[in-house]
């Protein structure tokens, strides 16, 4: 069998004497589509956080393609090629969304910390973030700064900066958060797109979407995982379905 | 991915966008043409001009960690002066050679401003403006102290520099001070403006717009910021050197709270985070003081203060923030 690109074991991570991470044992094998569910305050973004470093895990670890990462810095993960995008926009207001993309390619190629040539000189990564940005629609804005972008191209542009770090796991936390439903399918196809090389798990309350788009789901509840499984194996679960699915008719 | 109908807008080429936001324009031609104006017209302000250059390298230093990466210092002088009592000193010792004088206080900026980086990467927000306000006291007290070495506040007498290239004698007019003034200046800013358009300065400006995002994209961003501090450090140190040498003599406020601060008002002036805002702030700072202390010296800080209010109520980005974008409405109307 092959080792899965993404896991995690026994990761474990209290606030005080709140659970929102027990025992969190995870494989994506793989070009994986997961959706990761789970009613609000369940532990989704908590455990993209643990995974990309950005929130200390009290116990466990992470293993990135069979190594141990656990240690290693946010940035030091995105550079061995695990990613994530924000829930709520978290990109650069006063930066072009070319400059913005090519801002992290150069930083993926290395290049970001040298100050003595000019930007423009970098052509091969100014063509490819200008590709990125063409592929998910965003070329003819590019030159407009992030703050005039509408909401959904901002979305987009969350997803562009991921993939300009050329991930091997993507960890896309509610890609389509606050966009209105007939936009969210647009959004889903940009993800639907992303190379099957890629790792992707996301999170994503609109079951619809994630019956479409993912091939295997995790289900989470109070901090630990409840059941994973096919979309079929999900859907007829009456242990999901009593804590979840039964509720998510109005969310 | 899918390509689905990306309106094939007037295909643009990247490179030619980015490259037409760095590109030398004429006004900047005519600005540093003009820097040269008060040989002819104003000899009697040399010495005003070349205090005016080297405030303006100051204020340059600072806008690369508060323009250009968002973190404020109250605390900038401590370079300022350490590169000014390190001049004065090394003229002192018997080697009054300018030009190896004003590099050395620059290197000794620099390292200073390395070993206070590792603090500075550990902090943000106020933390950082008391923690580099707590430094420049500091250094402050340990120079008014040290009275054997540095004069204390009777200041550092005693300096005397060669002349300029072996040729320039520093005169009583500032000819040659304002000339060594004006072409360190120049060079320190053709330095600095390839530092922020280059990539290392798009990542500052990545810092500045979202700390949060930039170890997302795996950019190490302490590292950038302790590059960026000592760099601005040994600018800050340039500065520093040049008046202790264009004066021949170091007063102990190069380290004063005062000097951290002014140079701050100077940033907000001018408009942070565009290079020239430091210097038109300088310029317009320097003037307005020399003008209006004339008139009535204890008064001028009125005048500054509503001068400060009015700036960052109406023009919250400076003087030339404000002109821009008038240009652009302009732009778009037209």
């Amino acid at each position: 069998m092959t080792t899965p690109v993404l896991q995690t074991r026994g990761l474990n991570k209290n606030f005080g004497s709140l659970v929102v991470a027990r025992g969190i044992e995870i494989a994506l094998p793989k070009g994986a589509r997961y959706a990761l569910i789970g009613p609000n305050g369940a532990g989704k973004t908590t455990l993209i956080n643990l995974i990309t470093g950005m929130t200390r895990p009290d116990a466990g670890q992470i293993l990135l393609e069979g190594e141990d990462i656990s240690t290693l810095a946010p940035a030091a993960r995105v550079k061995r090629g695990l990613v994530r995008t924000f829930q709520i926009n978290t990109l650069f207001p006063n930066l072009s969304a070319l400059e913005a993309v090519t801002l992290a390619v150069c930083e993926r190629r290395g290049e970001a910390g040298t100050w003595w040539r000019s930007l423009p000189s970098y052509g091969q990564a100014i063509e490819e973030a200008h590709r990125i940005l063409t592929t998910l629609m965003l070329a003819g804005d590019c030159e407009r700064p992030t703050r005039q972008l509408a909401y959904g191209q901002q979305r987009l542009l969350e997803i562009a900066l991921a993939l300009a770090a050329h991930p091997k796991v993507l960890l896309l936390d509610e890609p389509a958060a606050g966009v209105p439903k007939d936009e969210s399918s647009e959004l889903f196809k940009a993800v639907a797109g992303i190379s099957s090389d890629i790792t992707v798990l996301f999170i994503e309350h609109d079951m619809e979407l994630v019956f479409r788009f993912a091939t295997r789901l995790i289900v989470m509840v109070a901090g630990a995982i409840l059941v994973e499984g096919t979309p079929a194996e999900i859907a007829n679960d009456q242990r999901v379905r009593d804590v979840y699915l039964g509720q998510a008719h109005h969310g | 991915m899918s390509v689905t109908t990306a309106p094939a807008l007037a295909a643009v080429d990247p490179r030619e966008v980015l490259r037409a936001q760095v590109k030398w324009r004429w006004l900047e031609t005519i600005f540093w043409l003009a820097t040269l104006l008060p040989f002819l017209v104003a000899p009697t302000y040399l010495v005003l001009g070349s205090q005016i250059a080297i405030t303006a390298l100051f204020a340059l230093s600072l806008d690369l960690i508060v323009g250009y990466c968002g973190l404020v210092s109250l605390g900038h002088a401590a370079f300022f002066g350490f590169g000014a009592y390190t001049a004065g000193l090394i003229s002192k010792a018997g080697w009054g050679e300018p030009i190896t004088g004003l590099l050395a206080a620059g290197c000794a900026a620099m390292v200073l401003g390395y070993l206070t980086s590792f603090i500075i990467v550990r902090i943000t927000h106020f933390a950082l403006i008391m923690v580099t306000l707590g430094m420049c006291l500091l250094l402050y007290e340990v120079a008014n102290k040290a009275h054997s070495i540095t004069g204390g506040d009777d200041g550092l007498q005693g300096v005397h520099m060669w002349p300029l290239l072996g040729h320039f004698q520093f005169d009583l007019y500032g000819t040659t001070a304002y000339g060594y003034a004006i072409v360190i200046l120049f060079l320190s800013f053709l330095v600095l403006r390839r530092l922020v358009n280059s990539p290392f300065g798009l990542s500052l400006r990545g810092i500045r717009e979202n700390p949060r995002r930039m170890p997302a994209i795996g950019s190490p961003m302490s590292n950038r910021i302790r590059t960026i501090y000592t760099i601005s450090a040994a600018f800050a140190g340039l500065a520093g050197g040049l008046l202790a040498q264009t004066t021949e003599f170091v007063a102990l406020d190069a380290l004063s709270f005062q000097r951290s601060a002014e140079v701050l008002v100077m940033l907000v002036l001018g408009g942070a985070g565009r290079l020239y805002g430091g210097l038109i702030g300088a310029m317009i700072f320097m003037i307005a003081r020399d003008q209006l202390a004339d008139m009535n010296p204890q008064y001028w800080y009125f005048w500054l203060g509503l001068l400060l209010i009015a700036v960052i109520v109406f023009l919250p980005n400076g003087i030339l923030g404000g002109c821009a974008e008038l240009l652009a409405r302009w732009r778009r109307k037209a």
